[in-house]
């Protein structure tokens, strides 16, 4: 069995490799990803083993990377767009919102759409503005688009392969900040499907969600919670669009608590959606309100004052704490 | 009476400029007058059948187009854009084509779809509002249309470069109007185009206004110039012209497929009709304008030309415009008759795979739909 320790960059290294190898009509689209390996280095030397046809280094156009990957896909490609930064996407979303997202409908399935947007997304790395952004809510709120956001390097590795092999389009978030945290990966496993959520990490009394950098953060907050003699649950949310609430269902019905953390602004984020669909599903059984946390309703701050932006362990404390005071 | 003074200066002032064709660098083979001219670069020699089968085009798709504007007066489509004045450009880029080709039409291109083969009634089902285009576009070689200004021109340039990964001699038809050329896309897709060097051909139809706003809003620099700065060539044709139309866009697509790269064509042409049906172009342009374009129209020359070389008679007039009534009212009637999609079908191709969320939607959809079907019988 081929067990390795990986950082989460290796693993999307790993998977993006393994995706190529396994279908010749996968070819990446990004800035600087063929010589320089992309400014993060996820696609480091696939340039030189698939070639310049397989791995293009583009012109410095977002809309372009994301308009030519749809024709690709007409032409019976899988293009995987690399989008530099999170806050660079943006040019992007015309081509995401009205054609990507739209063209299986406009065409009632005659022409699937198998595009694959990465975007290294989120903050904690001390980066100057449009470059530690969670634009996820925009995308989750799309119909026609599938999203998710990975938070270890075992579902990074065999989430870009799942994600590639789809034949909708996935937006695919990388959190930027957890690229070089490192776990065992086993390359033979059979992997969980993609779009589910997961228990990572079991507790009865708050049911804490979260997904993609902020996954670590609520374990961190989890066991600090122990000490305290308060036994949380964390989910992994993995997948945004769709949304697989079965498992905080089943979670939030035991705990009678729940908490909902991101990076991105609370208002009309993920956590909204999530504390409305909890509510109606667990309505009888909760004992607090659905509580979120996350950025403040303001422009990404700069690097020197983001601590004071992003959920830490304090402020998920701080909502347990409050939902427990119900 | 007084006149109030500007307060703000008009930075480009002479936009009221006659939009007619400049003789310099316009190729042309057809006179308006139906007279036969030769260019010194492009030629074209076709006999009397494929002639008079341009012929026939140019007037059923005329003849659609008519029949499709009075349909929308009389509230059975929502819209119609028509492409009254621009049958040549259409009908001649679409004869350029092999039919491995691929084109990426904007919303106008009905002369393109008839060409390709597509029937009318999936064009039509469009502007009816019972789907976005029923057209097979793989099986055409005509993509769907695309209502988002110049969006499709990066589509064709993607298309373009897997025809390249493919090895395949097959080349990529990109249209566009005079407005999409300010869009940023549409200048992203030359970039690529031409970095890459693309076998597609974008194909501009400049008729002048992109709904009210003159081509003057839209460049300083005649349009086909502007292609020497993104590194490939642009020609100017007579888009009321089908034979130089199809000339200059058989030799841009054989460039294309021969690796040579990308061109831009400019077929300088007339909207000689409103911009889609809601619109009313008399409060922006005038009519003298209207009038000069009416002496260059794109079927009465060809017919001409036709009738003086002695390649087409009377009969073959009359039996076209019968053939036309003929196809109107299978318009008119495939049109009348069509019915909506059952609405929960709008749920159904959102995803190649399906959502359980959605399936769940779906199905809430549709309980709530027969609740009222059992309390009303």
């Amino acid at each position: 069995m081929a067990t390795e320790t990986l950082t989460m960059g290796k693993a999307l290294n790993l998977g993006l490799r393994r995706a190529m190898e396994d279908d010749a009509k996968v070819v990446l689209l990004g800035e600087d990803i063929g010589r320089l390996g992309g400014v993060f280095r996820i696609t480091d030397g696939l340039q030189k083993d698939f070639g310049e046809a397989r791995v293009v280094d583009t012109p410095l156009a977002e809309a372009g990377i994301v308009g030519t990957a749809v024709g690709l896909a007409m032409r019976g490609y899988r293009a995987v767009c690399e989008i530099q930064f999170d806050g660079f996407v943006f040019p992007a979303v015309n081509q995401i919102i009205t054609q990507v997202a739209k063209i299986s409908a406009r065409t009632q399935g005659r022409q699937h759409m198998p595009v694959v947007i990465r975007i290294p997304f989120g903050g904690g790395i001390g980066a100057v503005e449009h470059h530690s952004e969670s634009p996820e809510a925009y995308f989750a709120h799309t119909p026609g688009l599938k999203v998710v956001a990975v938070s270890n390097p075992v579902d990074a590795y065999w989430g870009i392969q799942q994600a590639i092999a789809s034949p909708d389009p996935v937006v695919f978030l990388e959190p930027k900040r957890r690229y070089w945290e490192k776990a065992e990966v086993d390359l033979d496993a059979t992997p969980e499907p993609l779009f589910g959520s997961r228990v990572v990490r079991g507790g009865d009394d708050v049911t804490v969600l979260a997904y993609g950098p902020m996954v670590k953060t609520a374990l961190q907050a989890a066991e600090a919670a122990a000490e305290e003699g308060r036994s949380l649950e964390v989910i992994d949310l993995r997948t945004l669009a769709p949304l697989d609430l079965d498992p905080v269902v089943e979670s939030v019905r035991r705990t009678g608590r729940c908490v909902v953390v991101h990076e991105a602004p609370v208002s009309l984020g993920l956590g909204a959606e999530i504390a409305a669909r909890v509510t109606e599903t667990c309505f009888h059984s909760l004992e607090a309100p659905v509580l979120r946390v996350g950025g403040w309703d303001v422009p990404y701050p700069p690097a020197r004052i983001e601590e004071e932006y992003l959920p830490d362990l304090d402020r998920v404390l701080d909502a347990v704490d409050r939902a427990m005071g119900f | 009476m007084s006149t109030v003074p500007p307060e703000v200066a008009d930075p480009v002032p002479g936009s009221g400029a006659p939009h007619l064709p400049p003789q310099p660098d316009l190729v042309q083979l057809l006179t308006p007058e139906g007279q036969r001219v030769e260019d010194p670069t492009y030629s074209i020699d076709l006999g009397a059948d494929e002639l008079r089968g341009l012929y026939r085009d140019l007037v059923l798709v005329r003849r659609w187009d008519v029949e499709a504007t009075a349909l929308q007066r009389q509230g059975e489509l929502g819209l119609w854009a028509s492409l009254l004045g621009q049958e040549a450009a259409q009908v001649g880029a679409g004869h350029a084509l092999r039919p491995d080709d691929m084109a990426f039409p904007t919303y106008r291109e009905h002369g393109v779809a008839w060409v390709r083969g597509v029937d009318p009634l999936h064009v039509m089902s469009l502007f009816r509002g019972v789907d976005n285009g029923g057209w097979d576009a793989a099986a055409t070689g005509f993509n769907l249309y695309t209502i988002v200004i110049g969006a499709q021109t990066l589509h064709a340039t993607g298309y373009a470069m897997g025809v390249q990964r493919d090895g395949a001699e097959s080349a990529v038809l990109a249209f566009l109007g005079d407005g999409a050329t300010s869009q940023g896309e549409v200048n992203e897709a030359m970039i690529w185009a031409s970095s890459f060097q693309a076998p597609v051909v974008f194909f501009c139809q400049n008729n002048q206004y992109a709904i009210s706003a003159p081509i003057e809003r839209q460049s300083r620099v005649p349009l086909f110039q502007r292609a020497s700065g993104f590194g490939f060539p642009g020609v100017r044709v007579d888009g009321n012209d089908v034979l130089a139309v199809l000339a200059v866009t058989r030799a841009a697509l054989a460039a294309a497929r021969e690796g040579q790269g990308p061109t831009f064509i400019e077929a300088f042409t007339y909207r000689m009709g409103a911009h889609t049906t809601s619109d009313d172009p008399t409060r922006y342009r005038l009519a003298d304008e209207l009038e000069e374009w009416k002496l260059r129209d794109p079927i009465a020359r060809l017919k001409v030309h036709l009738a003086h070389e002695g390649l087409a008679d009377a009969a073959f007039f009359a039996e076209v415009d019968a053939e036309g009534d003929e196809l109107a009212a299978r318009i008119r009637s495939g049109t009348t008759s069509m019915e909506p999609p059952p609405a929960v079908s709008m749920f159904d191709a959102v995803y190649a795979e399906q959502t359980a969320p959605l399936a769940a939607q779906r199905a809430e959809f549709e309980a709530y739909q027969q609740s009222f079907e059992g309390a009303g019988h």
